[in-house]
């Protein structure tokens, strides 16, 4: 599943260029939820943090893998529910207030 | 079966993308946000079947993982119920230290732990994360204390400060080339790493609080870059890509950021504000100002067709949003359009103004950007300016001040401007604001709730 690396520094420069483009689109109004979504995002980093639980087979190993899976949720968790948490509150002048 | 999985973690790239574009307007982002989630879900459940699968994971892995990502969630979920919307940026920051912190450990614990021999393929990325990752762990950390009032948020320059940096920095860029073509030495790791969790404080620790907008996009930036070597460093595409995203997004905001500031980023990372040559200069230095009363500026808005509202982060430091929106509401019950203009730099992270305001039940119609407002000004009657002073300073348009260039909101091209103030105290640019003597401008000293509280009564007894 590993790619080359030239692959994998393709996927990382096209991706970036992606996302370029669909950022400079976001309106000034949401950029503090653009940015709790983004940091939401990059808690994927959850993904590689199970793996190493998956292959620590020492006391140094397992502390790491505690540390990086906890801080790895915290930011998927914390991050949906607080870019959430925001948008919700931005309401239209029509919609009911709640 | 790796191939579903593979798969499944290319619609959750896919759909991170989608979701970010479902945030190019109010009305779809919160469906963009929830898609974004749920391609989360799905990912974190592959990495679970894989892991399953493999079965190579001991009790002990098992009992570690399910501990850690309890403990991390329970913080996580807690921390974004609890959390005040002022205290956005404090939180933003800590999800950006975490963040970085779990990309380097990955980057740590593939280097420590068993398996093939390790070659400069992954002594490069492992090299670039644990730097980027452990910089973006303290330097966060030690922002969202700066932003908490934990620390001081003055810029903190001691003797020598820039001599450590560089030192710091030269160890940092030293034990990341060792660590590089030797990944296996544990010296030049542990070496990288007290390098850069050092450069982390000194880096942030003599930035003042004005330019936190621009550092807390910087480490997000930092962190999406961090995530995005972890995912070379363990060849998993799908960190390649949100890092790259989050990498791509943290940059677009630093740049917006500094540019609304009219500062450099490096400027902003040396630090210290207005310590070097530019010393204020005189614009309508000391002139006299018209101070009026709550009932004198209740008429005036009163009377208007137009109003536009534009806050500072003193509207929030006073917790004065509510008030302002209460007041907005009494004139726009009484016909007078009122819309919000918000400079880039109003709050203390990008586009936080706007959150405070749409906490404060604002309509997003009713938000401007610096881009749409600028234009609004001519047709306003009223220009009302709460706790906002250097974005409003039309010194801004003349060369050979702090501010020069400094893209600022065209307040004075209202017909009228109002402005809620404590005294005349300087923004953090320490000018005169030229604005303040002009004879269209009023001057209502006043702490910013209570005033706009006293406005409100007053339009209310006007207009019944």
């Amino acid at each position: 599943m590993s790619p080359d690396l030239l692959t994998a520094v393709t996927i990382f420069t096209l991706s970036l260029l992606v996302g370029v483009e669909v950022i400079s689109k976001v309106p000034a109004t949401l950029h503090t939820p653009l940015m709790s979504g983004a940091n939401a995002i990059h808690g994927v980093v959850l993904v590689g943090a199970l793996y190493v639980a998956a292959s620590a087979h020492d006391a140094v190993g397992y502390v790491v893998a505690f540390l990086a899976v906890a801080f790895g949720a915290a930011n998927v968790v914390g991050g949906y529910v607080v870019t959430d948490r925001m948008l919700g509150m931005f309401r239209s002048r029509r919609a009911p207030e709640g | 079966m790796d191939t579903l999985v593979g798969y499944v973690m290319l619609a959750a790239a896919a759909c991170f993308v989608l979701g970010l574009h479902l945030m190019n307007h109010p009305a779809t982002a919160r469906a963009g946000n929830l898609l974004s989630a749920g391609a989360m879900g799905a990912a974190v459940l592959g990495a679970g079947v894989v892991i399953v699968r493999d079965a190579t994971i001991t009790a002990t892995g098992w009992l570690v993982l399910v501990a850690g990502a309890a403990t991390g969630s329970a913080a996580g979920f807690y921390a974004a119920r609890s959390v005040r919307m002022t205290a956005m940026p404090q939180l933003v920051s800590l999800f950006n230290a975490v963040g970085g912190g779990a990309a380097a450990l990955l980057a740590v614990s593939d280097l420590i732990g068993p398996g093939e021999a390790l070659t400069v393929r992954v002594g490069v990325p492992a090299a670039v994360d644990i730097a980027i990752g452990a910089v973006t762990f303290t330097g966060s950390l030690l922002a969202a204390a700066k932003l908490q009032g934990m620390v001081s948020g003055a810029p903190v320059v001691f003797a020598g400060s820039r001599v450590v940096n560089a030192a710091l920095g030269v160890t940092m860029l030293g034990a990341g080339a060792w660590l590089a073509v030797a990944p296996d030495s544990a010296v030049a790791l542990a070496l990288l790493a007290a390098a850069a969790l050092a450069f982390g404080v000194t880096m942030v620790l003599p930035i003042g609080g004005a330019d936190m907008p621009v550092v807390i996009s910087l480490l997000n930036a930092f962190t999406g870059t961090a995530v995005a070597m972890a995912g070379f460093v363990l060849g998993e595409t799908v960190l390649i890509i949100a890092g790259a995203l989050v990498g791509a997004s943290g940059g677009i905001l630093t740049k917006l950021m500094a540019d609304a500031m009219n500062r450099s980023i490096p400027n902003i990372i040396v630090g210290g504000f207005g310590t070097g040559a530019d010393a204020p200069t005189a614009g309508a230095a000391g002139g006299p100002v018209r101070a009026v009363t709550a009932d004198d500026v209740a008429i005036q808005l009163a009377y208007a067709a137009k109003v536009v509202v534009v806050p500072g982060y003193g509207l929030a430091a006073a917790q004065a949003q509510h008030e302002m929106a209460a007041l907005a509401d009494v004139l726009t019950a009484h016909g007078v359009e009122v819309t919000y203009a918000v400079h880039p730099v109003a709050g203390r992270m990008p586009g936080h103004m706007n959150v405070l305001l749409a906490e404060a039940n604002v309509p997003y119609e009713q938000l401007l950007d610096m881009d749409e407002a600028n234009p609004e000004f001519t047709r306003a009657d009223v220009a009302l300016v709460v706790g906002a002073n250097d974005v409003t300073n039309p010194a801004a348009r003349r060369p050979g001040n702090a501010i020069s260039g400094m893209p600022i909101l065209n307040v004075d091209h209202a017909r009228t401007v109002v402005v809620i103030k404590r005294s005349m105290g300087h923004g953090y640019a320490g000018l005169d604001n030229e604005l303040y003597t002009r004879p269209a401008t009023g001057m209502y000293f006043a702490d910013a709730k209570k005033g706009l509280a006293a406005l409100a009564a007053a339009v209310r007894t006007f207009v019944s």
